[in-house]
């Protein structure tokens, strides 16, 4: 078995066997095309499934878009239905009077609700409901009173129209009287008295501002019906508001109003009302009657300025006869917030109104503290000396809020 | 008599009238903003301490779960609502390198307040930041009789910059 010759034979041999025996096992050019032919299919089954994952992943890309979407419209509301065109708020105060010479009080001055409604993008409602003195009926002391009940129309930018009861535009408190507003717990004489705050009427009105910060409003409603010689309340501004049930409407009133805010932090304004007859009734002795009204507001940093000077003109043989035909009253009201939280004020006033206890000057220091921004808690001390010289001092205590 | 009336309706019909008080589009406020290469819009996702924070400044939970922004460089503008007294007041606001750029009102539905959104009023925002305790680090003065107009513009403005400092790194607001 040593012999070359022998095993090149073997070798010969059995290469030639192998060979045979691939070439017996090599497909065949149509079964390597049944293998192309397969081998494809799976290719594109492959494919096919990579396209269906990706397809199925962008569809749950979207489906989660759609659903953050869905719950951001459900949080900041949609605006389109009635719930969403529909607001309520309100605001509320209540006082404690400790006032000298006479019984300390505790009452729930006011508990108000707003309501408002959009009907469309242009045309609004807005009503505010007015609970007085927490009991309202015979024999109680308070009143329920709608003070606004409005439809306001956009007609362009910068102009509005509105009809209904609505306050009118004269004074600093008259139509911004939430209690975290404003210091002191009582709202100024001055305001109360000779404007008189809070004053609504029915009627309608225009109301047009600028982009230079200056706006004006004019408005024609019911006038005052105030009683003359021989009333229960003669001449007494405050007592003639009609508040716009079964008013009185034989003579109109007509309120202009020119205001300049164009710097932030300071406010200018003038108001002038004429009313045709301030009893509505003629031959009485009381006929027409001008109110001239004038006010700056400014707030630099801590530091506020309230300032507002109001005065009543009447014309008629009685009102003159009887010194009622001016009244006029006056007050000036520096701040200062020592923080956020916390702001001292005082005020001094001076009224002449018509009745013995209208006619006086005051002194009044105090303070709100904000626990929250639209919830105040105030304090004030007033020193008030009549000109009858029946004077008295107060200290008051109030809660308010407003939402 | 006559003639009063004619001139008064001639003035009511004078004008444009918009709809719902809609001053700028948010779509041309971000065309205006960044020359009309407006970047792909991204998304801050208001949870963990973005939600507690964003609550803190606002004083109530932001009703939203994200926000978007559009950032390009250093610069970030952000369309974002609040409620001033009793409608939303949309606002557009730019920040760059962790100040205000511009602040403007886009869509102010609100009965009274009007004056916040004119220049007079948003043109005391550029240039303010906002301190670690999240307040604006320089004053804005009020508009008497808009208070809740105000302090919803303040607080807007408060939440802008936070969302800003939350997208951007400090190296971004470098360069």
């Amino acid at each position: 078995m040593n012999n070359p010759i022998v095993h090149s034979v073997l070798l010969a041999a059995s290469m030639t066997l192998a060979s045979a025996t691939t070439a017996a096992q090599q497909p065949t050019p149509e079964q390597m095309w049944e293998i192309i032919q397969s081998q494809q299919k799976e290719i594109e089954a492959l494919k096919r499934g990579q396209q269906d994952t990706a397809k199925q992943a962008a569809d749950a890309d979207e489906k989660a878009e759609a659903a953050v979407v869905a719950v951001e419209e459900t949080s900041t509301g949609s605006r389109g239905n009635w719930a969403d065109r529909t607001t309520i708020g309100g605001y509320g105060e209540l006082h404690y009077n400790n006032i000298e010479g006479a019984d300390d009080e505790i009452d729930l001055h006011r508990f108000v609700l707003f309501f408002g409604h959009e009907f469309t993008d242009d045309i609004r409602f807005f009503s505010e409901f007015e609970i007085e003195h927490d009991v309202a009926g015979e024999g109680q002391p308070g009143e329920i009173e709608v003070e606004q009940a409005y439809v306001e129309f956009d007609i362009r930018d910068g102009l509005q129209a509105k009809g209904g009861v609505f306050l009118l535009p004269v004074g600093i408190l008259n139509e911004t009287h939430e209690p975290d507003t404003f210091y002191g717990v009582e709202r100024n004489d001055v305001e109360n008295i000779i404007i008189p705050a809070t004053w609504w009427a029915g009627g309608a009105a225009l109301t047009g501002q600028h982009a230079n910060g200056v706006s004006w409003d004019l408005a024609i409603h019911e006038g005052l019906k105030m009683d003359s010689a021989g009333g229960s309340n003669p001449f007494r501004v405050r007592s003639g508001r009609q508040k716009t049930g079964e008013a009185k409407a034989n003579d109109f009133a007509v309120t202009g109003r020119l205001r300049y805010t164009g710097i932030p932090g300071l406010e200018l304004a003038a108001s002038l009302q004429y009313q045709a007859d301030a009893s509505q009734t003629s031959g009485d002795g009381l006929d027409k009657g001008v109110l001239y009204e004038t006010h700056a507001v400014y707030q630099k940093g801590p530091l506020g300025l309230r300032a507002l000077y109001a005065e009543w003109d009447f014309e008629g043989t009685t009102v003159t006869s009887m010194g009622a035909d001016e009244q006029k009253g006056w007050y000036i009201e520096p701040s200062f917030k020592v923080h956020d939280k916390l702001g001292l004020y005082t005020r001094y006033q001076d009224l002449e109104g018509f009745r013995p206890e209208d006619q006086f000057d005051q002194w009044e220091v105090g303070l709100n503290f904000w626990p929250h921004k639209q919830v105040v808690i105030k304090a004030d001390y007033r020193d008030r000396e009549l000109d009858n010289n029946t004077d008295f001092s107060a200290f008051d205590l109030g809660i308010g809020y407003q939402f | 008599m006559t003639r009063l009336f004619t001139l008064l309706l001639l003035f009511l019909s004078a004008g444009p009238t918009p709809a719902g008080g809609t001053y700028q589009s948010p779509e041309d406020f971000l065309d205006e903003v960044f020359a009309g290469a407006v970047p792909a819009a991204q998304v801050l996702w208001l949870k963990d301490d973005v939600r507690e924070t964003s609550t803190a400044i606002m004083g109530h939970r932001y009703p939203a779960i994200r926000v978007r922004y559009w950032l390009a460089g250093t610069r970030s503008a952000w369309i974002l609502e609040e409620i001033g007294k009793e409608q939303p007041i949309t606002t557009g606001i730019v920040i760059n390198n962790h100040g205000i750029e511009r602040l403007r009102v886009l869509v102010f539905r609100e009965s009274r307040g009007w004056e916040v959104k004119h220049p007079f009023f948003t043109d005391q925002f550029p240039g303010l930041g906002i301190t670690p305790a999240y307040e604006l680090d320089g004053p804005v003065d009020g508009v008497s009789g808009a208070t809740l107009s105000v302090r919803a513009l303040k607080k807007l403005a408060r939440l802008a910059l936070y969302f800003h400092s939350q997208v951007i790194t400090d190296h971004d607001a470098t360069q």
